[in-house]
């Protein structure tokens, strides 16, 4: 069995998470990155996507956020999100908002820079969309 | 002296008034627990954000492209004032607290001959401030819709202060609310969001010495993390504020129910007498009538 470490998912609003687990998946702004105990110290943003926490247990969690950081020590991680919710009570609504937002985000962007920004979120967004909502 | 009839009216208006402060009181109580309830839980998260912030602003330190949120346009010539107050009255001092530690403070950039501007967050200071210094007010922030506080609201906020930022709308920002010590006392409080101070690196743990490897760099996470931070420290603000709020208002109220109770008290001691006064007027009335005969 796996060694076990201290992970902790962080909301403005609320702690989440904060307990000894296996392996978690963040979806970092570079690509999706597993960790496990022991892993180099890192410091990574992390897009709006899934991260998928597999406890000592064996069982798997599933939570949905929207952006933040990941914090990684060889002894723990932490993922600051700027919010964050468990799959199965995603509101749909909510996410359906927030891509309408992002759309309009892309319409309003003046300069390239921030369209480019604001095209790569609205992505961000769908994919996610996609990921969590069975069609 | 008003008549029995005019002091029965007048302590039955008494006591409905100390019913409905009664009331008021409870509900202070019940959303003062649920406001520290949110207040503590946002505590994690800023606690993080700061260690992480100094983590990272130590390794970006050397190269000298910190951006310009922390390190300010070198100038302090326009000042921006972030005034937050509570939405509704009633709450004892507790807005005019605030905005008096506004206003004075506004007084002595004005004095010192900076421009200032203002952000009203929350209407009772809006309505406070607007007598001197309607003029200075550039827009305000409407909460009263608002039913439980959420990082998004904070994060609007934050939003519209950055995007003036970015336009060289102002060189320093303030953030003015009140610090939530305990139900009775509230502090009002000054802190400097732009250009934001990073904390000293923490020491304890064992990420002390550890080298971090970062994704993207660290000038990049770090534009990223800086307008977090603001948005996460106009939150705790916002919190502190709704948590001193229903204080200031719990206390406030409970002293206007122990006033009305006293009132009531009073009201009656004269009722009474005043009855008394008019029962041996009639027996001296009816007395005197007898012996007349």
């Amino acid at each position: 069995m796996a060694e076990a470490f201290q992970f902790e998912l962080v909301s403005p609003e609320r702690l989440l998470v904060s307990e000894k687990i296996e392996s978690v998946v963040i979806p970092a702004t570079e690509g999706e990155m597993t960790v496990m105990a022991n892993h180099a110290p890192v410091m990574t943003t992390v897009k709006p996507g899934v991260v998928t926490v597999k406890t000592v247990g064996g069982q798997e969690e599933r939570y949905v956020v929207f952006g933040g950081f990941a914090d990684i020590l060889p002894t723990g991680c932490t993922l600051l999100a700027e919010s964050a919710t468990a799959v199965k009570h995603i509101d749909r609504a909510d996410l359906a908002q927030r891509i309408q937002d992002a759309r309009e985000d892309v319409a309003d962007a003046k300069d390239d820079h921030s369209r480019t920004k604001a095209e790569e979120f609205l992505h961000q967004l769908t994919t996610l969309e996609g990921a969590v909502i069975p069609a | 002296m008003p008549s029995l009839k005019e002091l029965r009216n007048r302590i039955a208006s008494v006591k409905a008034t100390q019913k409905i402060t009664k009331a008021m009181q409870m509900v202070a109580a019940a959303k003062l627990r649920r406001a520290q309830e949110a207040a503590e839980a946002a505590r994690p998260y800023s606690q993080r954000m700061g260690a992480v912030l100094a983590n990272i602003t130590a390794a970006v330190g050397d190269g000298g492209d910190a951006p310009a949120l922390m390190t300010g346009t070198g100038k302090d010539d326009v000042h921006l004032l972030v005034v937050c107050t509570a939405e509704r009255g009633l709450c004892g001092g507790f807005n005019s607290q605030i905005a008096r530690f506004a206003r004075d403070h506004i007084r002595r950039l004005l004095a010192a001959g900076k421009t200032v501007k203002i952000i009203c967050v929350g209407k009772k200071g809006y309505d406070i401030l607007r007598r001197d210094y309607g003029s200075l007010i550039i827009d305000r922030i409407d909460l009263r819709e608002v039913k439980t506080l959420g990082f998004v609201n904070a994060d609007a906020i934050a939003k519209k202060v950055i995007s003036l930022f970015n336009e060289g709308q102002f060189d320093v920002a303030t953030l003015f609310y009140s610090e939530f010590k305990s139900v009775i006392s509230q502090v009002p409080t000054a802190q400097q969001i732009i250009p934001g101070a990073a904390p000293a690196v923490a020491q304890d743990d064992a990420a002390g010495g550890a080298i971090y490897e970062y994704e993207p760099e660290p000038g990049a996470i770090l534009s990223d993390l800086i307008p977090r931070n603001i948005s996460v420290q106009i939150f705790r603000a916002l919190l502190e504020n709704a948590a001193g709020e229903m204080g200031a208002k719990m206390s406030a109220m409970d002293n206007a129910t122990r006033n009305a109770g006293d009132m009531i008290n009073k009201l009656s001691i004269t009722y009474n007498r005043q009855r008394q006064a008019q029962i041996t007027k009639e027996l001296i009335e009816i007395i005197s009538g007898a012996e007349a005969l």
